[in-house]
């Protein structure tokens, strides 16, 4: 056999093997988490508070206050981050010409953000604290979370707009409508990029550690104010993991399983949104 | 009145990179004006309580950890993408996209779980053992694999996106040549996009440079210039990590947790700014 076939052979299967490796790889990080977790993982464990301190005794250790924290941070970054890119990406592709200069910038700009890792956001928002005086809170950890994810909103959203057929605005332009008014045909236009957009983010937001831990703070009850400390599912596993009794540690283990779990099912769910919002689009 | 708003807030979210870099620059200044930049970059000397703050262990960790992990991800992620591209059917694709997505969006905390189980116990067990080295596993080998099968899904799909632009046409010319599909792949295909290969690559570094909870979980934490793949060590984002709780307690610790994270920032824009 000639020296080529030899090698398209070689390569062949190599490629084949590396292919198979990314399935091996994802199922074995799903296979060990749930093997560890899900012994350890109980109803009990997933709706009870995380009384102080006493993470391998009886009553401890629960996850309920982190969940609700995730909640409340992920909740609220997601609806701040929409509130400020939309009228962002609106600007961008409505406002500005195809050529403009500001454009052009905000987009490297963009791009340098969506590059900055959580650890910078969340080391930023620290001096910002210390500078006024604050300490770990839930309000200071929803601000930085959305500063971390209005970076991934405004470009994957700007991807999608960016496509965007110019004749739609000038049909709207024709029918007597302000610049302004046309947000409603862009958002109708853009609404996959902006459900894609959303489920990028709350899974950033949801499995991000390194920001919330700098600034958010820790404590095992559920805050009723802003200015109150907020644990996260991340953060518990974090602090579980790193107790030396073993108990703690499998719940460390169980927390895991239950963000694993959250995170297949928003993956899941995008899949399914974008088939369903990409209905009513015209090409 | 809807023009300034949103021009307000465009602008002001640009800035936001100018001011998280002034901000951090302003916070790290105290430790510069301390000792000159060149000491704080090459010094091995880390001992906070004594004001001796030389940079290059948490460096040359961290160039290790990213080393590894970009040499473990980009023969894997090359092979995955052409193969998805050039050699399967468009069917197969719906059952690897899934797959690279969930990788994708795993968090990263989750990964560290992964490692401690999986990664670390093999490394003091098998591989360790195997080379003669005596490791506790938390190592910097363990904080590569893990980083680099982290940045697998986002190499697959950037190289995804550069092998679909080129042209058929330049795969039919080689073909119709005599060339088999590889030939072709490596001839056209390959040399036609390397400048896009080596972007996505840089790309990928960047992400990988700033990974904080995966590598801090399976890393280790010692300030030592690490000599061998082995070793214990902490890359940068770890250091700001397990120490910001003491940085109130310590001079001049504050601000070189924050130099960390300029140094983080600096590696980011000059990655990213190459790109446009």
């Amino acid at each position: 056999m000639r020296f080529k076939f030899i090698e398209e052979k070689i390569f062949r299967s190599l490629m084949i093997a590396a292919t198979l490796l990314v399935f091996a790889f994802v199922i074995s990080i799903i296979y060990t988490i749930i093997m560890r977790g899900w012994n350890a993982l109980s109803w009990d464990l997933v709706s009870r508070m995380g009384t102080s301190g006493l993470y391998t005794s009886k009553g401890g250790g629960g996850f309920l206050s982190a969940i609700v924290g995730s909640l409340y941070i992920v909740g609220a970054s997601t609806c701040l981050g929409l509130l400020i890119s939309i009228p962002v990406v609106f600007y961008l592709n409505v406002y500005l010409k195809k050529r403009s200069k500001m454009a052009y910038i905000a987009r490297i700009a963009y791009d340098v953000l969506f590059g900055i890792p959580s650890i910078v956001y969340g080391a930023f928002g620290l001096t910002i604290m210390v500078y006024l005086g604050l300490k770990g809170s839930l309000g200071s950890g929803i601000i930085v979370v959305t500063l971390l994810i209005i970076p991934i909103f405004i470009r994957s959203m700007d991807e999608v707009a960016r496509q965007f057929p110019r004749d739609i605005l000038d049909a709207t332009y024709a029918l007597g409508a302000t610049r302004f008014e046309t947000i409603g045909v862009v958002l109708r236009q853009i609404s996959p990029g902006i459900a894609t957009a959303t489920l990028l983010s709350v899974g950033r937001a949801i499995g991000d550690a390194a920001s919330v831990m700098l600034t958010a703070g820790y404590t095992d009850n559920i805050p009723s104010r802003l200015s109150q400390p907020v644990s996260s599912l991340p953060m518990l596993i974090f602090n579980l993991y790193n107790q030396p009794a073993k108990e703690a540690q499998d719940r460390g283990y169980a927390a895991a399983l239950v963000l694993t779990l959250i995170v297949l099912a928003l993956s899941l769910a995008g899949r399914f949104i974008t088939n369903r919002f990409s209905k009513n689009k015209l090409q | 009145m809807a023009n300034s708003v949103m021009f307000t807030l465009t602008l002001v979210s640009m800035l936001l990179v100018v001011v998280i870099g002034v901000g951090l620059y302003l916070k790290a200044s105290p430790l510069m004006e301390n000792s000159n930049l060149s000491d704080l970059l090459w010094s091995s000397n880390w001992q906070p309580m004594q004001g001796n703050f030389g940079f290059l262990p948490f460096l040359m960790s961290t160039l290790w950890v990213t080393a590894i992990a970009i040499m473990i991800a980009v023969p894997i992620s090359l092979l995955c993408a052409i193969f998805l591209t050039e050699y399967s059917k468009t069917r197969f694709r719906k059952y690897v996209f899934p797959a690279l997505d969930i990788l994708g969006g795993l968090p990263s905390i989750i990964y560290g779980i992964w490692g401690i189980l999986l990664v670390v116990p093999w490394i003091s067990t098998v591989l360790g053992p195997a080379f003669g080295v005596s490791s506790t596993g938390y190592s910097m080998l363990a904080g590569g694999i893990v980083l680099g099968i982290m940045i697998l899904p986002l190499l697959v799909s950037l190289f995804i996106e550069i092998f679909t632009s080129v042209p058929c046409e330049l795969r039919e010319a080689a073909v119709s040549l005599g060339a088999t599909k590889w030939q072709t792949t490596k001839a056209v295909v390959l040399r036609k996009t390397l400048p896009g290969i080596v972007a996505a690559i840089i790309l990928a570094l960047s992400r990988a440079f700033g990974e904080t909870i995966a590598v801090l979980m399976v890393c280790g934490s010692q300030a030592r210039v690490p000599h061998s793949v082995f070793d214990n060590s902490s890359p940068l984002p770890a250091l700001i990590a397990a120490h910001y709780g003491e940085m109130a307690s310590i001079p001049l610790y504050d601000a070189a947790l924050m130099f960390a994270a300029l140094i983080l920032f600096v590696v980011v824009l000059l990655s990213t700014s190459r790109q446009g």
